[in-house]
């Protein structure tokens, strides 16, 4: 079998078993630097798994509300739906359902916290019953047949018997929420007869949904169509946002990463230096030293990302991401639980790079030179 | 501007890439002054020593280019969600003027850094240096080719803005489309599936002539049929192979291929593609210094290697995009 | 086999500490032969070492090495010629501490590509001619001070260099070891190998081996 290693790899295999006897040699130096380019990849690399999967949550989520909410508006401001504005639409090609939604928010002063109340056909919430979301059911204590009384704004009391909890599979979305029938919420808020709170229209075609928009407000002047997408498109700019913010003020943390690492590449001790005037001295030229040192950052900078992307991964999908949540999820008071969905993506990788091993390399070419071109002359003396 | 991670790091490799060809300038300046290998004064030793240094950071400005064309791309359409109308990567780049000009802008970077590579990695492997001024000289010239990419980056990504509708690729790459991508895209299969194969092949048969008895003609012509090539074939995926893939008779858009619903396959026609052109391209520009004593033996062996390199990149393109000819559904040509 | 024409070395030029290690130096060394160099330090003994061996350029003047100029050679030319034709044994010895004596001895190898096998197998049949095989894999820092100057002998020979350049060889080793030095010496000229070494000590530049010495002063010959 003939040797198809051909001399430049058999000198690439040279210099990294070097490399790797050299790296064993100053443990506690390139220990250093390893734990802080780890930490470096671990923190980045948390914030963009954290925010993509909170990103796809969104998507996945959305993906099943309605793609066009249609509004009134009276003086700028946010109006009821009045009797006949659904048979005003008529008929327009590509609306598949039209239906009047009933919802509003109610303010528990016992937590603190501001509930949704929607009304549901009789067939999903019988009267007399509530659904509730998962976290307000933690936050209450409720569970399926408890009993549980709300005050209405009249200063009336109302009681409810809770049906069951909403599974916490939706509790990204259906946190806060409390599901009753028609008649319980009108009566609950007095709602005057006829009138909704918004309409929600399902368009088959992705591509029609603008024209649709149009038309609607075309028809109703008074209206304001809510899109699907746009809403998709604001939560991408709102976590793109946060994610922004966010990676700024790590900004810091990567310039003092990449001043460490020009100072551990430029502070050779006297030992090191000795040691590449000798290399250079037995045959070694400038180029293989950089070649030499090149393998060293290369190795140190996979293992550091390796670990400090399975340390995020862990620190995301089994933990939560403790560091980051409360920036990234927003300000509520109701927090709901929910497991991220494990998802890996090229393109985070690959911007992971960007910020982590290239200001490294970069950082280290130039005191990697500086001690390439060491004099052999010293060696000899 | 939209403040996404992506771009922060593209526009950080290009700004750190500039940054270091422009500490290159004066470096350049003093050698194409002061350069004299014979001397062995200590200003000579130290002007080579330093050449170290620069070779190494522009062999590290390409690989970063390298990879940001890729993550450009990539981002471009990941980024098609936020913009009205986008559905890929087209869409992206049509939000405002600069889109499309920085794709340009980066991709010619990108082959002249290779072509400049080539001549660096001949240049050093002669004793006497003799292409040293040359390529310090022609390094200066890249320097406002990546300025000029640069400031292109930077204004498309300052001019990313969310509420702006843009047009999708159907409408760019439709066959009625007055534009030269419009024409590209409206072919009629049969003359735009010749005109491709003959193309491509003559590219791998100058190759592969060059690459066994390589001369200064066939260095030149490898380079021509080389840029002769990539045309073709970006036609070509334009035309009708992009048809194929979508299993679809007007979707001629060549960003959508790079999609994971379509499994990527984009990447496997673009990458043998770019590095075939970029090899066959530095063939090229090695020519016009084979008379040079010291690189006699050097250039064409080299150039030879790197003819092998651009044979087997578009044998492998053409391999590929046949591939996905014939597994297609899609029926263009009655036979 | 070695040509010197009017060599001229200078240390910080145009600066005020510049400083002529050597001052027009012409000399030729014939193949095969051992020359000692002997001059008070200072002299320009190892700069005239370094500039033989193709460790450095000189400021002007010609070298010559088997008739092709070496003088203008750009570092990576120069690097792949003392590769291939010169070994080096540093008067303090540089070897490198925590690599085992083997790993010392095939460094010298690795730019040139050679499979590891190959080049452990050379090792191996050095240190079996230098009577080291016992301490193939042992640390340097614990071997005794003529076992290192063994392990430093075998990494100048792995490339199995035309030239050997000793500098010092025998300044930290007592007078046995100093023999067996010499004696080692005259097997490379048996060899047919050339050897170039400096010395103060009187039993290297008398012993019988050497063929030739060279006196050097102030950067310049002396005649011997």
């Amino acid at each position: 079998m003939p040797n198809l290693a051909s001399p430049w790899l058999e000198k690439q295999r040279h210099l990294i078993d070097f490399t790797l006897a050299s790296l064993g040699r100053r443990k506690t130096k390139n220990l250093g630097l390893l734990v802080a380019y780890a930490l470096l990849v671990f923190v980045l690399a948390s914030l963009a798994l954290f925010t993509n999967a909170l990103r796809t949550e969104a998507t996945f989520v959305l993906a099943g509300s309605p793609e066009v909410i249609l509004q009134r508006m009276v003086a700028g401001r946010h109006d009821l739906i009045p009797p006949g504005y659904l048979d005003k639409i008529g008929r327009i090609r590509g609306v598949q359902k039209k239906e009047g939604r009933l919802w509003g928010y109610y303010y528990d002063p016992v937590v603190n916290a501001n509930y949704t109340f929607m009304a549901r056909p009789a067939e999903e919430v019988a009267s007399g019953t509530i659904m509730v979301g998962a976290t307000l059911a933690r936050a209450r204590g409720l569970a399926a047949g408890n009993v549980i009384s709300f005050r209405s704004y009249s200063g009336k009391l109302f009681a409810f018997k809770v049906a069951s909890a909403l599974s916490p599979d939706s509790e990204l979305l259906s946190a806060d929420l409390v599901l009753l029938s028609e008649a319980d919420f009108r009566a609950f808020f007095e709602y005057p007869a006829g009138h909704y709170t918004d309409i929600a229209l399902s368009v088959a075609n992705p591509l029609e949904v603008r024209n649709i928009a149009a038309k609607l407000a075309e028809a109703l002047p008074d209206s304001r169509p809510i899109l699907r997408e746009e809403v998709l498109r604001t939560y991408q700019s709102v976590f793109d946002w946060r994610e922004g913010i966010v990676l700024t003020v790590l900004s810091g943390a990567i310039l003092a990463f990449v001043i460490l690492a020009w100072e551990k590449a430029s502070g050779l001790s006297a030992e090191e230096k000795r040691e590449i005037g000798i290399l250079k001295a037995i045959g070694w030229e400038t180029g293989d030293v950089i070649r030499m040192k090149l393998w060293e950052g290369l190795l140190i900078s996979l293992t550091a990302f390796l670990l400090g992307f399975v340390g995020a991964y862990i620190h995301v999908f089994h933990f939560g991401a403790p560091i980051f949540e409360p920036v990234l999820k927003g300000w509520a008071v109701l927090y709901p639980r929910f497991t991220l969905v494990p998802a890996v993506d090229g393109l985070q990788i690959a911007t992971l790079f960007f910020f982590t091993v290239f200001p490294y390399t970069a950082a280290v070419l130039v005191p990697i030179w500086r001690a390439a071109i060491t004099d052999p002359d010293a060696v000899m003396r | 501007m939209l403040f996404q991670p992506a771009i922060i790091a593209l526009l950080m490799a290009a700004g750190v890439a500039v940054l270091m060809l422009t500490a290159a300038a004066p470096f350049a300046v003093q050698v194409i002054l002061r350069w004299d290998i014979r001397s062995g004064s200590e200003q000579q030793l130290a002007l080579e020593r330093r050449t170290y240094l620069f070779s190494t950071l522009l062999s590290f400005v390409f690989v970063i280019q390298l990879a940001a064309l890729l993550l450009f791309v990539f981002n471009a359409d990941r980024l098609s969600g936020m913009f009205v109308g986008a559905m890929c990567a087209v869409g992206t780049l049509n939000v405002n003027d600069y889109g499309f000009p920085s794709l340009i802008s980066q991709m010619g970077v990108f082959f002249l850094a290779a072509m400049w590579l080539a001549i660096n990695h001949v240049d050093t492997r002669a004793p006497d240096y003799p292409l040293v001024r040359i390529k310090y000289g022609l390094l200066l010239l890249l320097l406002p080719v990546l300025v000029l990419s640069f400031w292109l980056e930077l204004q498309y990504f300052l001019g990313l803005k969310a509420n702006v509708i843009t047009s999708c690729c159907g409408s760019l790459f439709s066959g009625d489309a007055k534009t030269i991508a419009g024409e590209a895209s409206g072919m009629e299969a049969q003359p735009a599936i010749f005109l491709f194969y003959s193309g491509l092949t003559a590219a791998i048969g100058l190759a592969l002539w060059h690459w066994r008895r390589g001369s200064r003609r066939s260095g030149y012509l490898l380079a021509a049929a080389s840029a002769a090539a990539f045309v073709a074939a970006i036609i070509g995926v334009l035309s009708f192979i992009s048809l194929y893939i979508y299993e679809h008779p007007h979707h001629h858009c060549p960003f959508c291929i790079l999609k994971p619903e379509y499994d990527y396959q984009g990447y496997w026609l673009y990458l043998p593609l770019f590095t075939a052109t970029a090899a066959g391209l530095g063939a090229g520009a090695l020519q016009p210094f084979a008379r040079v004593r010291s690189l006699a033996s050097v250039i064409p062996d080299v150039s030879a290697r790197l003819a092998g390199v651009a044979a087997v990149g578009y044998s492998l393109f053409i391999a590929v995009a046949t591939y996905f000819i014939l597994a297609s559904k899609l029926i263009l040509i009655e036979h | 086999m070695i040509e010197l024409s009017n060599i001229k070395k200078a240390f910080n030029q145009g600066k005020p500490n510049e400083y002529w290690a050597l001052n027009g130096i012409d000399l030729t060394l014939e193949a095969g032969k051992v020359t000692a160099f002997r001059g008070p330090s200072g002299s320009g003994k190892t700069t005239l070492l370094t500039l033989v061996g193709c460790l450095s350029r000189p400021t002007s003047g010609r070298v010559r090495f088997r008739g092709e100029d070496i003088s203008g050679l750009p570092e990576r030319f120069l690097t792949e010629i003392r590769r291939q034709s010169f070994g080096f044994i540093f008067q303090q010895l540089n070897l490198i501490k925590g690599l085992s004596a083997l790993e010392n001895v095939i460094l010298p190898g690795f730019p040139t590509g050679r499979p590891r096998a190959e080049l452990v197998a050379s090792a191996s049949q050095l240190f079996a001619q230098l009577k080291l095989e016992h301490r193939l894999h042992a640390k340097v820092e614990w071997l005794s001070g003529g076992e290192q100057q063994r392990v430093a002998i075998a990494r100048a020979l792995i490339n199995n260099p035309q030239v050997i350049i000793a500098d010092e060889p025998t300044a930290n080793l007592d007078t046995a070891l100093s023999r067996e030095f010499m004696a080692i010496l005259e097997s490379f000229t048996a060899a047919g190998k050339t050897v170039l070494l400096t010395s103060h000590d009187p039993l290297v530049v008398e012993s019988s081996a050497v063929h030739r010495v060279v006196g050097i002063r102030d950067g310049k010959l002396t005649d011997d």
